[in-house]
């Protein structure tokens, strides 16, 4: 199969991606709240300047201005019958901006999660989540988006939902998980968790990774992590710029460009080809990892006292995969845990 | 399943040792065994109190602190939860009927804009296990929401979540609405969320941040004890 992320990843040993989406947008006015991708309708100028602004810096790549365009998200804003059509003018705009740069650029449409739990646990069946996301798929295929991708999973099943439903609407596609809780997802996923759902699934995805989460470090425990299984897929890495601040009504993430540069270094030593930030990464940021990629010559794989050194230090102790992960308590009935 | 699951039979099971397999069996989210082992110690003569803290809080404070400690996760928690829920269920018309005390109530919801209640619904269900009364306002709570149920419900505790970085300032906006009306001390804010963390709940003037469901019960207690030591001095 051929497309345009594949072809621009076999001429490229790495490829810088884009910075958050949410916190460039509350930058722009975006109040607190309400639904940004009803801003690809109401102020179709921002979202250029949003994609635009990551180009210039030297993106290869930008996720549209999509992530909670699902329906299951879109109810909250009375907006859920919308679901394709918001999607659609994402990717539209962002075609747009990809077809004028003065490089190559791959549109990839943003899919989040649906924000339900999926059953057996919660009441989302899989038949649903399918639905949802394919519904999503098809808006941003008719947008012109080059590539799906989707991010900040937590559930193994809603990874897997997705893959379906990308199939369904016959689309190449990316996605990561957001590791946010003692090194593994929420649902308690560890990231060579993560590299066996990759290689079991039918519609594989061209790259998968990690984004968001907790910090740059602990993104980076995380690629080391994929990295140490070996996986043929290429690794994503979208760290956020630090942590939250709130600073004079706004979050302020507290990562500086330059230290956003070691982080793109670092995490393409640790094996990710496809890097680029999350939360508070604006396009400031965005030049300087550009500049340090092109610059730097790639290193060995870094240790993870290099990457606290470097980034700062992890949020746990252990990430599920160095066995040293604290046992569960030993019940009578020893019903198996993971 | 192994053998061993057979040999189990609450009944047969001294006091001690049940409450120990009642911690065993809300450890695994087995409701069925949970309702019978409440069932078991009510027909014993236990007070619904005395089971609720001993068995069933004290089961799920395993729970809560492997959940903080990164060893159970929250499909874990959820089972737990869910188990604990069917014991509960049990015990809460009799514990209204035999006036047993009250730790504290809490109104919690996530905020505007925000659809994620998993980590909402998580401090629930945890808070119902240490026996706080919750109401759950659900999910995209604006600030007129908050104010119609602390002026109804006049819970001890509010609870706000929120998993976005563009939902989280809206818990300011709530709580300066508080300060505003002058009700802002008659509370105590506890905030929670994925991307939030200790120096965000300070600035936006919340009691206390609380990173994840175990820590907001612990936290809860704390300043429920606090209250209480207030009142009694004063």
């Amino acid at each position: 199969m051929t497309n345009a992320l594949t072809r621009l990843l076999e001429t490229r040993d790495w490829l810088l991606a884009d910075g958050a989406t949410g916190t460039n947008l509350f930058n722009m006015g975006l109040s607190s709240g309400d639904a940004p991708e009803l801003w690809n309708e109401e102020h179709p100028d921002r979202i250029k300047a949003l994609y635009k602004g990551a180009v210039d810096a030297g993106s290869d790549l930008f996720l549209t201005n999509s992530f909670g365009g699902n329906a299951s998200r879109l109810k909250l804003h009375g907006a859920e019958k919308r679901a394709r059509e918001l999607s659609r003018m994402s990717a539209e705009i962002g075609r747009e901006v990809a077809d004028t740069a003065d490089h190559p650029v791959i549109v990839a449409g943003s899919v989040g999660p649906t924000g339900e739990i999926m059953e057996p646990m919660g009441s989302l069946t899989h038949a649903a989540a399918v639905e949802i996301f394919h519904e999503q798929a098809e808006g941003l295929k008719e947008g012109g988006a080059d590539v799906l991708w989707v991010e900040t999973i937590s559930a193994a099943e809603e990874y897997r939902a997705a893959a379906e439903a990308f199939a369904l609407a016959d689309m190449p596609w990316c996605g990561t998980m957001s590791f946010d809780t003692a090194g593994r997802t929420m649902m308690g996923l560890t990231s060579s968790g993560m590299v066996d759902l990759v290689g079991k699934i039918d519609n594989a995805p061209l790259a998968f990774g990690a984004n968001c989460g907790v910090g740059a470090s602990d993104l980076l425990r995380t690629v080391l992590g994929f990295a140490a299984r070996g996986p043929e897929t290429p690794i994503i890495a979208k760290g956020n710029a630090g942590i939250p601040k709130y600073v004079d009504g706004h979050i302020h993430y507290d990562g500086t460009p330059d230290l956003m540069a070691d982080y793109a270094c670092l995490a393409r030593d640790c094996g990710a080809t496809i890097i680029g930030g999350c939360c508070g990464t604006t396009p400031e940021h965005l030049e300087k990892m550009r500049e340090a990629l092109e610059t730097r010559p790639k290193g060995a794989r870094p240790t993870l006292d290099q990457i606290t050194e470097a980034l700062g230090g992890f949020s746990s102790a252990s990430d599920g995969t160095d066995g040293n992960a604290p046992a569960a308590r030993k019940t009578r009935r020893g019903r198996a845990r993971g | 399943m192994s053998e061993e699951d057979d040999e189990i039979i609450l009944s047969e099971l001294d006091d001690e040792e049940l409450v120990q397999q009642m911690f065993d069996d809300l450890y695994d989210g087995l409701k069925e065994e949970i309702e019978e082992g409440v069932n078991i110690l009510l027909e014993r003569g236990w007070q619904p109190y005395r089971i609720l803290t001993e068995a069933l809080v004290g089961g799920m404070t395993i729970v809560g602190n492997d959940f903080r400690d990164g060893i159970l996760f929250v499909p874990e928690v959820l089972l737990a939860a869910n188990a604990m829920k069917g014991g509960m269920a049990i015990l809460k018309p009799l514990l209204v009927e035999t006036g047993a005390p009250r730790v504290g109530k809490m109104v919690i919801g996530t905020v505007k804009g925000d659809i994620h209640d998993i980590g909402k619904n998580l401090v629930s269900m945890m808070m119902e296990g240490a026996g706080f009364e919750v109401v759950d306002l659900g999910i995209n709570n604006a600030v007129e929401a908050y104010l119609e149920a602390l002026e109804k419900e006049q819970p001890d505790i509010l609870g706000m979540s929120a998993l976005l970085t563009t939902t989280m300032p809206y818990m300011k906006v709530v709580i300066d609405t508080l300060v505003e009306k002058g009700i802002r001390d008659d509370y105590t804010v506890l905030v929670g969320g994925a991307p939030l963390n200790e120096e965000f709940g300070k600035a936006i003037g919340a009691d206390a941040y609380c990173r994840d469901a175990a820590v907001a019960v612990e936290t809860a207690k704390t300043f429920m004890a606090r209250k209480h030591n207030q009142l009694a001095a004063g």
